[in-house]
């Protein structure tokens, strides 16, 4: 085994545990995935691999042994001579771990030279590993100039350039969109096989393990709950939570939601945005038919939010026109009337910047209430506490403050608040890509039965095309700022016209 | 979905405690109680002070009480015959009333402007801050020498010009913040609701600035002080016969060898003063970064 690590156990300085006993050993060439939510203790039981505490947490017994080496029992100094040469380190987001002021030859030849004589042969071999270009005006480049994809390439070739015998992938495609994490991934796969490296891959996401993964091991509030080949336990979980995980995956498979009949409610037509020289959006028409909810499905930089914020007045400065019943809408916000305010709503993407930090969810979803209708307070109160009941959050938690909440919690809120006024559409901005598997599932679940109980129309923004056939009766793909595909989901999941969905569609990872 | 029903009791932790506001975090502080402690001091005396020293030492501030720079009594006399303990007991009130009120205006001013500039942005925001950059490159006591110079040495004045030269230094930090804030979702879901600008401004930026604004209140606090005391001492704030420490420390300068009580009582007061409020400001500042970094 390179990489062994037995019964750890890790605490905070205060004594309270974070990990109960972690067990997981990775076989050279072996690609383990560590799968958990947010707050499960995979990141933490992963950097344990490399010898390293966050600040807080202290190990609490256990062994960490790489090779033949107990990582723990080393001084500080002796576990970082270790890390590049024998463990490495991949990081969540590289544009934060690349230097941005070395140029990315010189910071590849850094860690060559720490850990022995670099020469200008090696960088471009080490380049040339993850299919990047070797010339000299590449390695001339800062990170910058590298596109995401590049940069976490880069980075992989960092962690990988002094053939280390483990190393350590934290979400390393999370910012990615998924024909970049396609080759990511494929350069791990490939690199990991040829040089006998034993990967450890730490994730939130089940179908990237799919992809990958020899092996999993399930994490849960600090414990692996489940641990096996990976076809065997995404197959035939035997835990109930691996179970409740593989529930809450979007799956692109499966019947057809029912065809949806109504007329159009809100319609962008032929809206155009540019800022200087850049064109973000190119005449873009699309409809929002009542009850329906159309999937507005675009990478970044698509134009898709530019395009929801034009609609919902937070971007004025289009051409073209917004139209709501047939009747065009001002393009700001505050030149709309409190009745064109209340029928289309927005929710943000984010929950914790779209919530005022000193104001209590109550009072958060008073808000609109208390601008746009007439009601009196005790008709506030009651609203207010019939919509929080719909989207599942308890009374208790009226009162208290945004950070007393968790993330799905916080989005739910939100959306309590864009639906207090009974919008006739709601525009939701990627509102579960903050969001846990399991918690997405939940505010899904919430916004399809507000959907059918309250016959609003939805634009659901968003990049991941996995989620079509748990919200959509429409697709419309957002390609450079045009409107590349249109239909309803099955057409466009079984038969897409535009080689842009096919690609989306066949770089989107499965079960 | 059977999977979200399980989920949502798994969704319920126990409640986790919002974090204690600003002044719950600062006081946390040792500095903060030491700061509060030295300035308490102070202030009792500079407040109680009036009405104690005719009790004290049986003497008003403006009384004959015997020959120039005697040691009767507990700190002796001045110059000019007045027991320096009640001058000193009675000199405090009037620099910190009108440290406090100099004060207020300042921050009542500068966010106001820094809370507008930063949330118009654009041309107006350049326009607004390229103004007070002009402002702040005058030394805030020539502008104050300047105006009493003009018009003479009043109360009103002097609090008022300390004030107003204090407004563009709080306004950069205002804005500073205000901009920062006015960045995050909220503010647009505010505007998307219809709120006015004035109760956005007033809503939802300000109490998310209070901890930035609460610092620049300590910091101008220390400072007003520091300039009451500097004009009163060069003539050019409280009038004599008054009893005030920054001018008792002029008056009795000279005889510093001879009767050092009269310029050491008022001199200890105002640094025990200063050095309080900036501990407590540190302490505030030590506990808004920290929540700036959460």
């Amino acid at each position: 085994m390179s990489l062994d690590v037995t019964d750890l156990r890790v605490s905070t300085v205060d004594g309270s545990p974070v990990l109960h006993g972690v067990s997981y050993a990775i076989a050279p060439g072996e690609i383990l995935a560590l799968v958990g939510e947010s707050g499960s203790g995979k990141t933490t039981a992963g950097l344990a691999a490399l010898g390293h505490f966050r600040r807080g947490l202290v190990p609490a017994g256990g062994a960490v042994t790489v090779g033949d080496t107990d990582i723990l029992s080393l001084t500080e100094p002796e576990r970082r001579a270790l890390r590049g040469r024998a463990v490495a380190y991949v990081p969540q987001d590289p544009a934060l771990s690349l230097n941005p002021s070395l140029r990315i030859g010189r910071q590849i030849a850094e860690v060559l030279e720490a850990h022995g004589a670099p020469d200008a042969e090696r960088v471009a071999e080490v380049l040339a590993e993850v299919g990047l270009p070797t010339d000299e005006a590449y390695q001339r480049r800062y990170p910058h100039q590298l596109s995401g994809g590049q940069q976490q390439r880069v980075g992989i070739a960092m962690a990988f350039a002094c053939r280390p015998s483990v190393v350590v992938l934290d979400e390393p495609t999370t910012g990615l969109d998924v024909t970049t994490q396609a080759l990511v991934l494929e350069t791990v796969g490939a690199l990991a096989a040829e040089h006998q490296v034993a990967a450890l891959y730490i994730t939130h996401d089940l179908a990237v393990v799919a992809q990958i993964a020899d092996r999993v091991a399930v994490m849960r509030d600090g414990r692996i709950v489940e641990t096996g080949a990976t076809r065997d336990v995404l197959g035939h979980p035997t835990h109930a939570y691996t179970r409740e995980l593989l529930d809450a995956v979007p799956s692109l498979d499966g019947p057809a939601p029912a065809g949806h009949e109504g007329t159009p409610v809100l319609a962008a037509k032929d809206v155009s945005v540019s800022y200087g020289e850049i064109d973000v959006l190119r005449g873009v028409g699309i409809t929002v038919d009542s009850g329906e909810c159309l999937m507005l499905l675009g990478e970044s930089g698509s134009g898709k939010t530019t395009l929801s914020q034009c609609l919902s007045g937070l971007t004025a400065h289009y051409t073209g026109s917004v139209e709501l019943d047939g009747v065009a809408l001002p393009p700001s916000v505050r030149r709309r009337s409190a009745a064109q305010l209340r029928d289309v709503q927005y929710v943000f993407q984010s929950p914790f910047s779209s919530l005022n930090p000193r104001k209590t969810i109550a009072q958060s979803v008073e808000l609109p209430l208390t601008r746009l209708t007439t009601m009196d307070k005790a008709q506030r109160r009651e609203r207010v506490a019939e919509m929080l009941d719909r989207v599942r959050l308890g009374r208790s938690l009226a009162h208290r403050l945004p950070d007393q909440l968790s993330g799905g919690e916080r989005q739910r809120a939100a959306i309590a608040r864009a639906l207090v006024t009974t919008p006739r559409v709601l525009v939701c901005d990627e509102v579960t890509s903050a969001l846990d598997v399991s918690v997405q599932a939940t505010v899904l679940d919430v916004l399809n039965d507000l959907r059918r109980d309250m016959g609003m129309a939805i634009l659901f923004v968003t990049h991941n095309i996995a989620l079509a056939r748990e919200v959509a009766d429409r697709i419309a793909v957002l390609l450079d700022g045009r409107i590349a595909e249109c239909g309803p989901v099955d057409d466009v999941l079984t038969r897409p016209t535009h080689a842009y969905t096919r690609e989306l569609l066949a770089n989107t990872p499965r079960l | 979905m059977t999977a979200v029903e399980k989920l949502e009791v798994v969704d319920t932790p126990e409640v986790p405690a919002s974090q204690p506001g600003l002044f719950r975090r600062a006081w946390a502080l040792p500095r903060a109680k030491l700061g509060a402690a030295l300035t308490a001091a102070v202030v009792l005396v500079a407040v109680l002070g009036p009405w104690l020293g005719p009790v004290i030492t049986g003497h008003d501030p403006t009384d004959f009480a015997g020959k120039p720079f005697k040691h009767d009594g507990i700190a002796g006399t001045d110059g000019i015959g007045r027991d320096v303990l009640t001058r000193f007991l009675a000199g405090g009130s009037t620099l910190l009333l009108y440290a406090v009120l100099a004060t207020a205006i300042g921050i009542v001013l500068g966010a106001a402007v820094g809370m507008f500039a930063g949330y118009s942005g654009g041309r107006l925001d350049g326009v607004v801050m390229r103004g007070n950059d002009v402002l702040l490159s005058f030394p805030q006591l020539v502008f104050a020498l300047l105006a009493i110079a003009m018009i003479g040495p009043h109360g009103w004045l002097l609090v008022t010009v300390i004030g107003v030269t204090h407004a563009p230094r709080i306004a950069r930090v205002a804005r500073q913040a205000t901009v920062a804030v006015v960045a995050s979702d909220y503010i647009r879901a505010a505007e998307m609701y219809g709120v006015p600008r004035w109760r956005i401004l007033t809503g939802e930026v300000l109490p998310n600035i209070t901890g930035p604004l609460m610092v620049e209140l300590g910091l101008r606090l220390t400072y007003s002080i520091g300039y009451v005391a500097s004009l009163s001492f060069l003539g050019l704030g409280i009038q004599p016969p008054t009893a005030d420490w920054g001018l008792m420390i002029n008056e009795n300068r000279i005889a510093l060898i001879v009767q050092p009580w009269g310029v050491l009582l008022p001199v200890l007061a105002i640094a025990v003063l200063t050095v309080g409020t900036n501990l407590i400001t540190d302490a505030l500042a030590s506990a808004a970064a920290r929540e700036e970094a959460r």
